[in-house]
């Protein structure tokens, strides 16, 4: 499973250790979706620990509708040029010539991503094959589990993107947590069927019985748009958020940016969340999950 | 003599697996979030991270002015990558408002070793622990690029692509620095080496 070798004495690049490692870096930290080089700067004025280059973020693929495909070359090199942080992109879902494409750019992450259309409804890319990390989304354990053994270095909750409503990156985190508690409960003998039940790995399965944890960094995703919404996420247990629509469609975004970062760093304080929370300008307008039809659903996407 | 408390500034980072790390080598680990905390603390571990979000989280909830005077009171600090950052006098390709706690005599470039694509694991002879060579993960790693005389280089890496080599550990009083993660590595002499290092500074206070 693991390419890390035991023992290297001469230098290896793109190993799960180098992979997951980069992850490990950016725990307890903001990860915010950028479309130009002039938001990666007030991204990396409000601390945020890296940005997420694309086109379009989720509230407008959902407006615009069609086919939403991997950013313009030009405008990622744009935002590597402008900033310091890590940067990362996006590909389809099996797009993996589009991964290619960003692994050529020098791009510091790919999200493997259900907010951009599907390219394959059967394959996600094999991520093993690259140097550079993978994230990809997960409603459930089984779901972040065959990411992992495709090769993914991270997980995130997939969430609701571009709704601004955070009950479904809830509902996932939570699914993904009881279920990894579960796990902890099971003897050997039942593991067997719980890989079965879950559609992973034996071997992943036991990992995570054991570890009480996924192998990989888990951040959440999907409908973060306030600083307790990010707070909450935290003290549900994800090691850290990406915000998407949530700062740069509100009213003040360098504001609401550098207040999601207090509030994730101080997530257990109330006090300090409060402050965080005062006068950031109005928040963007927001989905009811519940009135989203099926079929446009992006946490469905994704096999 | 007492088990010696170690903190982990807990702005951002991975902080986890350096507490595992010291409590494995017998140190009271604590995260370190508050100025309050950081004065219960007999040292403190500045792990890997995003550095420029580090300082600023530091200078926002006032905690980079009691380090600075922790570190010129003697505090031994030991900084990992981004902690390495924070612990030069001097940065290169950060950005011009990026502030340090300072205190090693060394010029630190960010990012030298390349973006992610470029970031690897090696082996590698690090001074003082001379029974095998420590497992260096680079992430997106500093090297340090000058030091003053008051330094002592531990451990240096080949350059990839010239004969000189690239400074990636360093020791300066009470202050440690690696541009490399022994906290995910599982080895634990380093951070032993450390703990070492404050047993001896608390030993002789």
């Amino acid at each position: 499973m693991s390419t890390t070798p035991t023992t290297a004495d001469q230098p290896q690049i793109g190993t799960a250790r180098v992979k997951r490692g980069m992850a490990e870096q950016l725990k307890g930290g903001v990860i915010m979706d950028v479309v130009n080089a002039e938001q990666a700067k007030i991204a990396e004025d409000a601390g945020a620990v890296a940005v997420m280059a694309l086109e379009r973020v989720p509230a407008d693929i959902r407006k615009d509708g069609g086919v939403a495909r991997m950013s313009d070359p030009n405008m990622i090199e744009e935002i590597i040029e402008a900033v310091s942080i890590p940067v990362m992109a996006k590909s389809r879902i099996g797009h993996f010539v589009e991964a290619q494409v960003l692994q050529s750019l020098g791009v510091d992450y790919i999200d493997e991503s259900e907010v951009l259309t599907p390219a394959d409804e059967v394959n996600h890319s094999d991520k093993w094959a690259f140097t550079t990390p993978f994230v990809c989304g997960a409603t459930n354990l089984g779901e972040a589990l065959r990411r992992i053994a495709e090769g993914a270095a991270m997980i995130r909750s997939k969430g609701e993107a571009g709704t601004g409503n955070v009950v479904e990156a809830v509902r996932h985190l939570r699914q993904i947590k009881n279920e990894i508690a579960k796990l902890r409960g099971f003897d050997n003998n039942e593991l067997y069927a719980a890989a079965k039940e879950l559609r992973a790995p034996y071997e992943l399965v036991k990992e995570v019985a054991e570890l009480g944890k996924l192998p990989v960094v888990l951040f959440s995703a999907g409908g973060v748009a306030t600083p307790a919404d990010a707070a909450l996420m935290r003290q549900l247990g994800a090691e850290g958020v990406f915000v998407g629509s949530g700062i740069f469609k509100s009213g003040d975004p360098a504001k609401r940016a550098a207040a999601i970062v207090k509030a994730t760093t101080f997530f257990d304080d109330p006090k300090i969340i409060a402050d965080a929370s005062r006068n950031l300008g109005e928040a963007m307008v927001g989905i009811n999950c519940d009135t989203l039809p099926e079929t446009e659903r992006y946490a469905n996407r994704g096999w | 003599m007492s088990t010696p408390v170690i903190g982990v500034l807990a702005l951002q980072g991975d902080v986890r697996e350096h507490l595992v790390a010291l409590a494995e080598a017998d140190a009271l680990a604590r995260p370190v979030r508050r100025a309050e905390e950081l004065a219960e603390v007999d040292a403190l571990v500045i792990p890997g991270g995003e550095s420029t979000t580090m300082s600023k989280l530091a200078l926002l909830f006032g905690v980079m002015d009691p380090l600075r005077e922790r570190v010129a009171a003697g505090m031994p600090v030991y900084g990992t990558c981004a902690g390495m950052i924070m612990l030069a006098d001097k940065i290169l390709g950060g950005r011009d408002d990026q502030e340090t706690v300072g205190g090693i005599d060394m010029t630190v470039r960010r990012n030298a070793f390349g973006r992610q694509n470029e970031s690897f694991e090696s082996g590698i002879a690090f001074q003082g622990l001379d029974d095998a060579p420590v497992h260096g993960v680079f992430i997106r790693a500093p090297w340090v690029e000058g030091v003053g005389a008051g330094v002592e280089v531990l451990a240096e890496l080949p350059a990839a692509d010239g004969p000189e080599s690239r400074i990636v550990a360093v020791r300066q009083g009470n202050l440690l620095a690696t541009s490399f993660h022994p906290e995910l590595t599982g080895d634990h002499r380093v951070h032993a080496y450390f703990v070492a290092m404050v047993e001896e500074h608390l030993a002789g206070k």
